[in-house]
């Protein structure tokens, strides 16, 4: 086969108008290729990209300092939206604070929770779904057994109970408290996608060549099995940024030194009738990160699987 | 089918051991619950010593688990450290979290599956175009979003609902709440159905109904709708737990004395009797949705038996 190949690479062209053949593609290349002719997906990423821009430097987008209160500027004086990109630009909140710095700042919080918490769960449930899959028999049924005891506890109450030990809470103990209790999505999926994949002829292959544990599962079965995990991280990772508000919104998760749109939201919606803007832009912002990441999700499925073209 | 209960049944032992030990450990591990109770102050060490003597706090955790379970065995769930008992509190919260949950599963099932259906049998027309759009739009609002621009716009604004539920739980009251908790869920199973329907839609079996003469609405709700259930009664059986659990939200955001407020109450006041009472219940219904959504397997696809 590699020689059928350079053979159709040699072949001088014959006239400028014969197309090139085409190189084979990887799945990782051929989704990529795939990818880039989506609007959905060019749209998400844009965004998302932006996002991250704002996250690693807010200070780009306004000079105001998110957490300067002056209280002539309470929403009762100014209730009113002001000029593009000003400070006043989506009004003022309760504190008389601007509520677009506090929007563009509150970003950080979000996207760091949001990308920490996958890659842990996509770690810790990997290995674990990996074990679990690879090995099969008594390491299969203690894995996934352990794996039900965690699923069995709703995210969003055993996060609750973990970050209410926390005195103090920063972004990291909500990281850790959503990946303690988060992973298990990702070892359920890793596993099944291992118990398809070491299956496969090239494994036996692997195998018969002598190769050892390790390298089977790092060099020919993570490879494999990689693509499922990417589909639901990425879908996760938006509902993670959703939990953390959600955390935050009922207070026991950021505190108030960090700046998040759970917090700004929950302060907003006791003064939901005199200044519904409070409430509406970090809500409006939260959505929209949201919907970024989903909609990535989505794109990078129907490239990863190539069943659902 | 007996003998498959039975050994599902005993299969869930560990894990509904696993879980409550679980949250018991988390719980008691992180955080002293008699520190919790005296606030800011120092608690008086007298009194610090009879409060722990008399919830078993001085007991190694593992003892301090089985003595919990033992009593929990005689429907005792302990009492909060305000000496109400669990069980009252359970009494209380429960019957209004499961009607909640029962009005928001019910317009989860109808209008998640009637859009489903709808999209999947128009694919790629206007219909199910703008019920994808409208479904990812929905799933990504975070529900306590929607529940406050809801209150605010039905509640408040057009005062077309009560804004809040309070301690009269009817029926009328709780349809706001209701679509709150269904809302995500619903875009959910309407986006599941819709993927199972498209697949199924092209199927031999359906070619052969049509062929048949059957009338189009028994090709769809006999054969198409029948076969395409399956994966969304697997999400709908986890889902239900998930709603249960899920309440905390939304009732905080329209005052419903159930489940999660006493749950939210018990984890901000490190009350772990209340917390470990309130889970292991929802444990169990978690637990049980399972087993059924198994069983309904056997109903919608004749072709699994369970021996």
């Amino acid at each position: 086969m590699p020689d059928l190949i350079e053979k159709t690479a040699d072949v001088p062209a014959q006239g400028a108008t014969e197309p090139k053949p085409e190189k084979p593609r990887s799945l990782g290349s051929d989704a990529w290729h795939d990818l880039r002719r989506r609007p959905i997906f060019v749209i998400s990423a844009l965004l998302i990209l932006l996002l991250i821009v704002i996250a690693v430097a807010p200070s780009l987008f306004t000079s105001v300092d998110p957490r300067a209160g002056d209280l002539r500027n309470h929403f009762l004086t100014k209730p009113n939206y002001g000029h593009f990109f000003q400070p006043d630009w989506f009004g003022y909140d309760g504190q008389g604070r601007s509520i677009y710095a506090r929007v563009l700042y509150g970003a950080r919080a979000s996207v760091v929770v949001g990308i920490c918490v996958t890659l842990g769960t996509t770690i810790l449930g990997g290995i674990i779904g990996m074990f679990a899959g690879y090995f099969g028999g008594w390491a299969d049924a203690v894995l996934s057994r352990i794996t039900d005891v965690f699923f069995g506890i709703p995210l969003l109450l055993g996060a609750l109970v973990i970050l209410n030990a926390f005195s103090t809470r920063t972004v990291w103990s909500v990281v850790f408290a959503m990946t303690a209790l988060g992973w298990t999505q990702m070892a359920r999926v890793m596993r099944g996608a291992v118990i398809t994949v070491k299956q496969q002829d090239y494994v036996t292959a692997a195998k018969a060549l002598g190769a050892g544990t390790g390298r089977i599962m790092l060099k020919h079965i993570l490879p494999n099995a990689l693509a499922p995990v990417i589909v639901v991280a990425t879908i996760a990772l938006g509902g993670y940024i959703a939990l953390e508000a959600t955390l935050s919104f009922l207070g026991i998760g950021l505190q108030d030194p960090t700046i998040s749109w759970g917090i700004d939201i929950n302060s907003a919606q006791k003064v939901i009738r005199e200044a519904p803007f409070a409430l509406f832009f970090p809500a409006g912002m939260l959505s929209i990160t949201v919907l970024a990441f989903i909609m990535l999700g989505d794109a990078v499925r129907d490239a990863l699987d190539p069943k659902l073209r | 089918m007996g003998r498959y209960v039975i050994r599902r049944l005993l299969q869930m032992i560990p894990v509904f051991i696993g879980t409550t030990f679980l949250i018991f450990v988390m719980v008691h591990a992180l955080g002293d619950p008699v520190n919790a109770l005296f606030g800011d102050r120092a608690p008086d060490p007298a009194v610090a010593e009879k409060i722990r003597e008399q919830y078993n706090l001085n007991d190694p955790l593992w003892l301090q688990y089985l003595k919990y379970m033992g009593k929990l065995f005689r429907w005792d769930f302990g009492t909060t450290f305000s000496g109400q008992s669990v069980t009252s509190l359970l009494a209380t919260a429960f019957p209004t979290t499961l009607k909640l949950t029962a009005v928001a599963f019910t317009i989860e099932v109808i209008f998640g599956i009637g859009l489903g259906l709808l999209s999947g049998l128009r694919r790629g027309r206007v219909a199910d175009n703008s019920v994808l759009i409208l479904t990812l739009v929905v799933i990504s609002i975070p529900t306590f979003v929607t529940g406050y621009v809801l209150q605010y716009l039905v509640g408040v604004k057009w005062g077309a609902a009560p804004a809040t539920v309070g301690d009269q739980v009817t029926l009328d009251r709780l349809i706001l709440p209701g679509v709150v908790l269904a809302s995500v869920s619903l875009a959910y199973v309407a986006r599941l159905t819709r993927t199972t329907v498209v697949e199924n839609v092209r199927a031999d079996y359906v070619r052969t109904a049509v062929a048949k003469g059957l009338p189009r609405r028994r090709v769809v709700v006999n054969h198409l709708l029948r076969n395409s259930l399956i994966p969304v009664v697997t999400f709908l059986g986890t889902d239900l737990g998930a709603l249960m659990g899920g309440a905390l939200v939304t009732e905080r955001i329209f005052n419903i004395h159930g489940v999660g407020y006493y749950l939210y109450q018990g984890i901000v006041r490190q009350n772990s009797n209340t917390v470990v009472g309130f889970v292991t219940i929802l444990v169990i219904i978690y637990l049980a949705a399972n087993l059924l959504v198994d069983l309904l397997y056997a109903v919608l696809d004749p072709r699994i038996r369970y021996a």
